[in-house]
């Protein structure tokens, strides 16, 4: 950091946000990071194609009104009608797309949401009672983490059956381990510090001193694991579809079975294969654009 | 040494034991049970009497839960539904192939990343420098089943140059002794063979292996920067050793262990997690048993085979802890 003038400092000591200034400072870095600008425009990019999607998209999705285009041997490419081109059950590709966005991303955001919220309760629990709860919640996400994520996803997906619910519920499990491991050991981290030591000696109670001190200080880590998985999350909700595990309904449009479909026909209509495949690259790229700036924002080792 | 290897293998019983239990629970804890899941729509009560007593669903949970515990010691998952075959032998049969796809996906890998990282990080801030740190970024972000598409679509149906699925030429004969198709064509000194395998690897390969070379050439490139700075770099430079000893025996060999760490931990998910690469190519290793089984519900594969990769992915983690101590002796000592 720079050295400030008189004036500066005296201004900043004036300033009553000060105090929150972690925060602050962690916002005033994503801002001026290029990594984050471009992460995050990427974001919002396809977070309103989401949102709009039935504004946006020029054709029904799930309508195949063009089927008699389609030929073994050859796919109508994009046109002036369908800019994208049609897919091989004779629907709009570029509608297909834009409603993939949406299943996309809120299986994403979902699954990864359900994981977070579902793995910092059980660290919150391990953290906070300590004793045998917390060796029986360690010893349940060593279970869970002797298994790769995706094959414990698979696992977990054979078992509800095809469906979205399936895709979501499969991505949350594995990340439960990981969410509760880090804000555990975040807490104990935490626990050990002067403010926690001061707050105890004043007679706060053990359940606001969990609850409004060493939480939110435990929550930084918890941020960055969250911003860097949201991409993971995409990505592996694409491979599940794509292995053929989301909805047993075919016409509803997801990215990873869009791609699926046309394994076979990448020599008839590339494009079907191409549109998908850079949409998740993307989308995923943005995230983890996005996510490595919220890194380098609030870790300190980080900062130069 | 030993003590610090047989106290980790010991540390591994109670996980798996754990994990046997979970897998156990998991299956019986489906509305309606698993032989109305297995059968789905043609689902009729008869049949699935029929299914529940000929895989023991019938039985009190207390006799099907020793059983279980009794046939998994002995490592013995039964017999597989849709293949009609045993779960054990087949997990056995297959995972030389996917050790094979593993080693080759590592190869490219660490012969790339490692020399990008590095070059990299001697040219920090330059434009060879953001181009690493870009593609690298892409590395990850990329699905690899649509990097496999490509490829196969680009080399292999454009280009011609390398075949799109499998892992040997139909009209080839080769003798299995090992299932390794590289190990079993040097056995029977057939080059052509030998080409023909190494050729089948390449794309799914280079598909499986980037991730890991993109996450390897990060951590190289943050790992040499953070040694390029440290005093005993200065040191060798001024006592006017050649940069090329330098870099050789003092920066790299220093910034070694979290490089070492990662080939571990990518290594491990490469054996266990080539169920998309597999898939794309046809490979007919492990990961393209356990995603066809996924979708026809055959337990025994996936209780079979979710256990044998576990085992597989904390021993190759565990062989990682080794390494380290191997590397850095403070760890050694200590």
């Amino acid at each position: 950091m720079s050295v400030l003038t008189r004036r500066q400092r005296a201004d900043q000591l004036d300033d009553p946000d000060v105090a929150n200034s972690l925060t602050r400072e962690a916002w005033r870095r994503i801002r001026q990071n290029p990594l984050a600008i471009v992460g995050g425009t990427i974001i919002v990019f396809f977070v309103l194609i989401a949102v709009f999607a039935p504004m946006l998209a020029p054709f029904n999705p799930r309508s195949n009104a063009w089927f008699d285009q389609i030929r073994p041997t050859s796919i109508p490419g994009p046109s002036r009608d369908h800019w994208f081109g049609l897919d091989e059950g004779g629907r709009d590709e570029l509608s297909r797309l834009i409603f993939g966005a949406r299943a996309s991303l809120m299986i994403g955001v979902l699954s990864l949401g359900i994981g977070a919220v579902a793995g910092a309760f059980f660290g919150l629990v391990a953290g906070a009672f300590g004793g045998w709860v917390d060796s029986l919640i360690m010893r349940l996400t060593d279970i869970l983490l002797a298994v790769p994520s995706l094959l414990l996803a698979l696992s977990v997906a054979a078992v509800i059956g095809q469906s979205q619910t399936a895709i979501v519920v499969a991505v949350a499990v594995p990340n439960i381990p990981l969410f509760a491991r880090m804000l555990r050991s975040s807490m104990l981290g935490e626990r050990q510090k002067d403010y926690v030591t001061s707050a105890t000696s004043v007679g706060v109670r053990r359940r606001s001193l969990v609850m409004r001190h060493v939480v939110p200080n435990s929550l930084a880590p918890m941020l960055v694991q969250a911003s860097l998985a949201l991409s993971t999350a995409i990505i592996d909700a694409a491979a599940l579809s794509f292995l053929g595990l989301g909805s047993a309904d075919p016409g509803v449009p997801e990215w990873g079975r869009m791609l699926a479909n046309t394994t076979r026909l990448l020599n008839v209509a590339p494009h079907l294969a191409i549109f998908p495949g850079v949409a998740i690259l993307i989308t995923a790229l943005g995230f983890n654009l996005f996510g490595e700036a919220v890194r380098e924002a609030l870790d300190p080792k980080l900062r130069r | 040494m030993i003590r610090f290897v047989v106290r980790r293998l010991l540390l591994l019983i109670p996980i798996l034991f754990g994990l046997s239990i979970l897998l156990f629970i998991w299956v019986r804890a489906l509305p309606g049970g698993p032989a109305t899941a297995l059968l789905g729509e043609r689902a009729t009560p008869e049949r699935i009497a029929q299914i529940n007593k000929a895989y023991g669903f019938d039985k009190p949970m207390i006799t099907q839960y020793l059983t279980y515990m009794k046939r998994v010691t002995r490592f013995d998952f039964g017999q597989s539904i849709t293949l009609r075959k045993d779960v054990t032998a087949e997990l056995v049969r297959r995972f030389p192939a996917t050790i094979e796809l593993s080693m080759a996906a590592m190869l490219f890998a660490v012969g790339v990343g490692i020399p990008l990282g590095f070059m990299a990080a001697k040219r920090e801030r330059t434009w060879f420098d953001y181009g690493a740190v870009t593609a690298s970024l892409i590395g990850v972000s990329i699905p690899v089943f649509f990097l496999g598409q490509i490829l196969k679509w680009v080399f292999a149906l454009k280009l011609n140059w390398l075949p799109t699925i499998g892992r040997l030429a139909p009209t080839r004969e080769l003798v299995h002794h090992t299932n390794f198709n590289v190990v079993d064509s040097l056995l029977a000194i057939d080059g052509g063979a030998l080409w023909d395998a190494i050729k089948h690897l390449i794309l799914p390969g280079i598909a499986l292996g980037t991730i890991p070379l993109a996450i390897i050439a990060r951590i190289t490139r943050a790992s040499v920067l953070e040694v390029l700075n440290d005093d005993y770099v200065r040191t060798a430079r001024a006592k006017g050793l050649r940069t090329s000893t330098v870099n050789r025996v003092h920066v790299l060999r220093n910034s070694m262990l979290p490089i070492v760490t990662v080939i571990g931990l990518q290594t491990g998910l490469l054996l266990s997690g080539a169920v998309l690469t597999e898939t794309v190519f046809a490979w007919g290793g492990m990961g393209q048993l356990i995603a066809g089984a996924v979708l026809d519900k055959d337990y025994p594969v996936i209780q079979g085979g979710v256990m044998f990769l576990a085992i597989v992915f904390v021993l190759v983690n565990l062989v990682v802890d080794v390494l380290y101590a191997f590397i850095d002796p403070r760890i050694r000592v200590s």
